[in-house]
């Protein structure tokens, strides 16, 4: 598992050079297994941003969790007590994170959370040097059931796989969305076969279908959700429709409504540089996942060039600044930590022969999350 | 709750139960024959719809796609028996549960190696992508009934293949004596490279059937082989028609709990809480199921003592 | 004394020592994985009872080794929080003391192992392989979608518990605290396994007719056993909830079941020291193939295969004979 990826970013030229890394990054992530597609994305957008900064003064080395929180907790271990780095990121899934942050910020180093959002870290458990980068894991279904309620849609049918993630799912979407609930159901988590859902999806009478099933199970239910002949409009988070796994659901997600932080087609020099010069390093798309790994390098690299990591509180107050400029458009932080943020509606369309998403509209607009009250520090 | 919806959902059950009976034919076949317990059979289902992903990507047809799982599938299977396999036939249960979890790691590993980490698109054919509407206005995708059939026959064609070829004559020898067989001059080492293809060429078709309304993609499976040891556990390990009866039950519980526990529930409890209880019963059922067969009847219902 | 013996010495002295050695080198983590071969391989000793002994191939110990870990998860939690577990019938707080949390997982799994062996032990070989998986998928399954201890997500203790005497955070401490219960469950092994109990447990295996003949019910005798060995794997669980300071149903799955079967066979299958030796090669398997590729995997499993189809009885087989190796 010790992958071992220590990049010395961009000038090593200088061989022998006097300056030393100043701030070490261990990043921990999913590299190996079913998973690995999204912590690729995250460390690929991370080590972007590293190598478009240029620093000498910042190491990472990057280390894969194969989706166990034991691993990601030892992991984390090995990097603190090791490696002595000061700033932890890169854990993909909201168990891990739940492993793993709550005992590293309690040891005084800084985690900046790429992707999981669980709602204990922003709300009772939140802590001066968490800052979670992508969202938190309610907004993108907050966002959701806004949208429904623009659309004019009156009667949802919703479902999430039945584990905490697939609640915070359904208890987000059903905080703004005004109408009905045609029925809820929770599913087995790693389920392939959804013909039973679909047939109640079928008899609720329900005009919408709002769906939380990452990965595998998102492409599964999409493909028999279109081969079932019920046509009622579908909304799902961005996790469904991302650019890593569109191309392996094909027509059955065209036309699909889902709700993102960002997409390739906002409107800002950061981003259309960031779409850009990501293919051209790595040949695909970039993902949500891949931009939100590049906006937390850059995060980092724009606190490193106002505080030194040694004074704690000085760096937290630059983190917590967040002056770098995101690929999203704007972005800062709330008192908990985490974004406040636009979460946009997107299309699932074909150009050419790549599935893709297009904006079609603003989900909600400076969105922050629900347990910022909750939050004491 | 109308009857209609019903009907639908023990269709679903009875589809999902050919499905299982599909995946699980190859390894009760193997265990049977040769007594090994195949681990790896969930990678000879991801390599069949790995293959077929790949050739329907190529030339965009899904009959050469399912063609090609087989054969990729079988090839793997006669490559890893004649390589791995046959040295683990005289081994303990324990032995051969290590070695063929040490393959579940090489070909998933490999197959990433090869694939890349994305899932890959394989999608039903045109002909039967839309949904059917059956006697009683049920509208039931043309591509499950399609399934039903696929399964049908190949079980008809596994009790015609055991029961009234030559082929089948050595196989329930080789069961039930293989010494006896291997003196009466048939050669047993290919008899067995032969089954154990079969096997691997049915999980492999199995995977491109049923990759074409999931997802392709490394570690797909394993899910499918915990399910698979269910079934052939239920019906009794070795027996064909032990893994059709018991992948129907296992579909049929399954679906129904998932559909009827949740509502059941709600009886007792408020919505939230009978859907929360309801739904992790649901995903228990089948394990209860198999419990129950097994304290009930140690070998299975058609497990021979 | 036998090269079997010198073979486990030479373990002991070695688990032991590289831990020591870290301490002075100022290595910390090193000493954090050793503190993780020793619980594997605890947990490995428990198996071993049921299946080296007894014969019994358990795809479900993960059962026991989450039920030890979720002991203590919750009564961590609970003790973290305040918040007693239950006032009726009577008052029940929470705890951070290990001794209590120990004592709390041994008698769950151990009840856990009653309930589960009773019924599995009315089948046999592959069966008893399966029902043992599915008894252990269905308590996977329970924790993931049960709310109340984290789910999916498990539960983080935030500070080690304690043990009286020690400073279970300094990691040379905590791993001496779980070293010194590997080696106490070893010399109990040893006495059950010389006993007029263990003898027949072991006779059971090679002849049931025999056993029977003299008297003696080959059921129960494998029904105290896996109760012994649930007890011992849910005490590896409460120790390694407690190295990671985390417990999550990953503990529960039949993936952490087969890895805990491969400690045994790397080792030595029926052998006292072969979880132990298992566990080792394990851990440094792991942490030196990982930095070879991202396909590490591939690796392992060429390596595992070799294992079992070259050095029949594992590691202490092939330097000790085949002397003692299991039928």
């Amino acid at each position: 598992m010790f992958l071992r990826t220590a990049v010395l970013a961009a000038s090593t030229a200088l061989l022998g050079a006097m300056a030393q890394a100043d701030v070490k990054v261990g990043m921990i992530t999913t590299l190996s297994g079913g998973g690995a597609g999204l912590g690729i994305d995250v460390r690929d957008g991370f080590m972007l941003a590293v190598k478009q900064a240029g620093r000498d003064d910042l190491e990472v080395v990057i280390e894969d969790d194969q989706r166990k929180p034991d691993v990601a907790v030892q992991l984390a271990d090995k990097m603190i007590q090791s490696e002595k780095v000061d700033v932890l990121t890169g854990i993909i899934w909201s168990n891990l994170a739940m492993a793993v942050v709550p005992a590293a910020t309690a040891q005084g180093k800084f985690y900046l959370s790429p992707n999981a959002g669980p709602s204990p870290l922003a709300g009772k458990g939140c802590h001066p040097n968490y800052f979670n980068v992508a969202w938190q894991n309610d907004n993108l279904h907050e966002a959701a059931g806004a949208y429904a309620n623009d659309a004019g849609l009156k009667n949802s049918f919703i479902l999430a796989p039945n584990y905490p993630a697939g609640k915070d799912a359904l208890t987000g979407y059903k905080r703004m969305f005004g109408g009905e609930l045609a029925g809820e159901l929770y599913t087995k988590l790693g389920q392939t076969d959804y013909a039973a859902e679909i047939a109640q999806i079928r008899a609720s009478g329900a005009d919408s279908v709002y769906f939380f099933l990452p990965g595998g199970m998102g492409i599964s239910f999409l493909k028999q959700y279109a081969a079932s002949g019920v046509d009622l409009p579908l909304v799902g988070p961005a996790f469904s429709f991302d650019q890593g796994i569109l191309q392996a659901v094909g027509d059955a997600a065209l036309g699909v409504k889902n709700t993102s932080q960002w997409n390739k087609d906002i409107d800002n020099a950061a981003n259309a540089a960031f779409v850009e010069t990501f293919q051209a390093e790595y040949g695909r798309l970039p993902s949500l996942y891949a931009s939100q790994g590049f906006d937390t390098a850059n995060l980092l690299i724009s606190a490193m060039g106002k505080a030194d990591v040694a004074d704690a509180d000085a760096f937290r107050a630059a983190l917590k600044a967040a002056e770098f400029d995101s690929v999203r458009g704007d972005f800062a932080f709330g008192d908990n930590h985490h974004p406040i943020q636009d979460i946009y509606v997107r299309e699932v369309i074909k150009e050419g022969d790549v599935f893709t998403n297009k904006i079609i509209a603003t989900g909600l607009s400076d969105h922050a999350d629900a347990y910022a009250a909750e939050c004491k520090m | 709750m109308t009857t209609l919806l019903f009907i639908e959902q023990l269709l679903n059950g009875l589809q999902f139960g050919v499905m299982l009976f599909l995946m699980s034919a190859g390894l009760t076949l193997v265990f049977g024959v040769m007594g090994l317990i195949n681990l790896a059979h969930g990678s000879l289902y991801m390599i069949g719809a790995f293959a077929a992903a790949a050739v329907a990507a190529a030339t965009g047809s899904f009959l050469l796609a399912l063609m090609a799982s087989l054969a990729a599938a079988a090839l793997a299977g006669a490559l890893i028996e004649l390589t791995i396999i046959r040295r683990l036939y005289d081994r303990d249960h324990l032995d051969q549960v290590l070695a063929t979890f040490a393959l579940i790691l090489i070909f998933s590993e490999g197959t990433r190696w090869l694939f890349g980490s994305f899932p890959l698109f394989l999608d039903v054919p045109a002909a039967l992508s839309g949904p059917v509407t059956l006697p009683g206005g049920i509208q039931y995708p043309a591509y499950r009934l399609t399934i039903i059939l696929v399964g049908l026959a190949v079980a008809v064609g596994m009790f015609a293949l055991i029961n009234r070829t030559r082929v089948g004559i050595r196989i329930r020898a080789g069961e039930a004596d293989r010494e006896m067989i291997a003196a009466l001059g048939v050669d047993i080492a290919k008899l067995y490279t032969f089954v154990f293809a079969l096997g691997a060429a049915l999980a492999g078709f199995a995977g491109a059937l049923v990759g074409a309304i999931q997802s392709v993609q490394v570690g797909m499976g394993e899910p499918v082989l915990i399910l698979a040891f269910v079934v052939i556990v239920i019906g009794g390990i070795g027996s064909i028609k032990g893994a059709f009866v018991g992948a129907l039950l296992v579909g049929l519980t399954d679906t129904l709990g998932r559909f009827l526990l949740p509502q059941m529930f709600a009886l007792i409890l408020e919505p939230s809480a009978a859907v929360s209880v309801g739904s992790a019963l649901a995903s228990m059922l089948i394990y209860i199921l198999m419990a129950g067969v097994l304290i009930f009847r140690p070998r299975g219902l058609y497990g021979v003592a | 004394m036998t090269r079997e013996t010198w073979t486990n010495l030479a373990a002991l002295a070695v688990l032991a020592g590289v831990p020591l050695w870290a301490y002075v080198a100022d290595e910390p983590f090193i000493i954090t994985l050793a503190t993780r071969a020793a619980i594997f391989a605890l947990a490995g000793v428990g198996l071993n009872l049921a299946l080296g002994l007894g014969g019994l191939v358990s795809l479900g110990h993960a059962a026991f080794f989450g039920i030890g870990g979720y002991a203590m998860g919750i009564l961590a939690s609970h003790a973290q929080a305040y918040a007693p577990l239950a006032e009726w019938p009577f008052l029940i707080e929470g705890t951070k003391s290990m001794p209590v949390i120990w004592l709390v997982a041994v008698v769950a799994s151990a009840l856990a192992a009653l309930a589960i062996g009773a019924l599995s032990l009315r089948t046999s070989g592959v069966y008893f392989i399966m029902i043992t998986l599915a008894f252990g998928q269905m308590i996977y399954y329970f924790a993931i979608s049960w709310p109340a201890y984290g789910g999916e997500d498990g539960l983080s203790i935030y500070v080690r518990n304690g043990f009286p005497g020690l400073n279970t955070l300094d990691p040379i401490q905590f791993f001496g605290l779980c070293f010194a219960v590997l080696c106490a469950v070893l010399v109990l092994m040893w006495l059950v396994q010389n006993s007029a109990f263990g003898l027949a447990l072991s006779a059971a295996r090679q002849n049931e007719t025999r056993v029977l003949s003299v008297g003696m019910v080959p059921y129960r005798l494998r029904l105290v056993a896996f109760v012994i060995s649930g007890a011992i794997t849910g005490l590896a669980g409460a120790l390694f909830a407690d190295l990671n300071r985390f417990v999550s149903p990953t503990m529960l799955s039949w993936q952490m079941s087969g890895e805990i079967m491969i400690f045994i066979i790397i080792g030595g299958v029926g052998r006292l020291f072969g979880p132990v030796i298992g566990a080792m090669v394990f851990i440094l398997l792991e942490h030196t193939l990982g930095g070879l590729s991202e396909f590490w995997h591939v690796y392992l499993g060429a390596l595992l295969l070799g294992i079992v189809l070259f050095a029949k009885g594992g590691v202490i087989g092939a330097i000790a004979g085949r002397e003692k190796a299991h039928d």
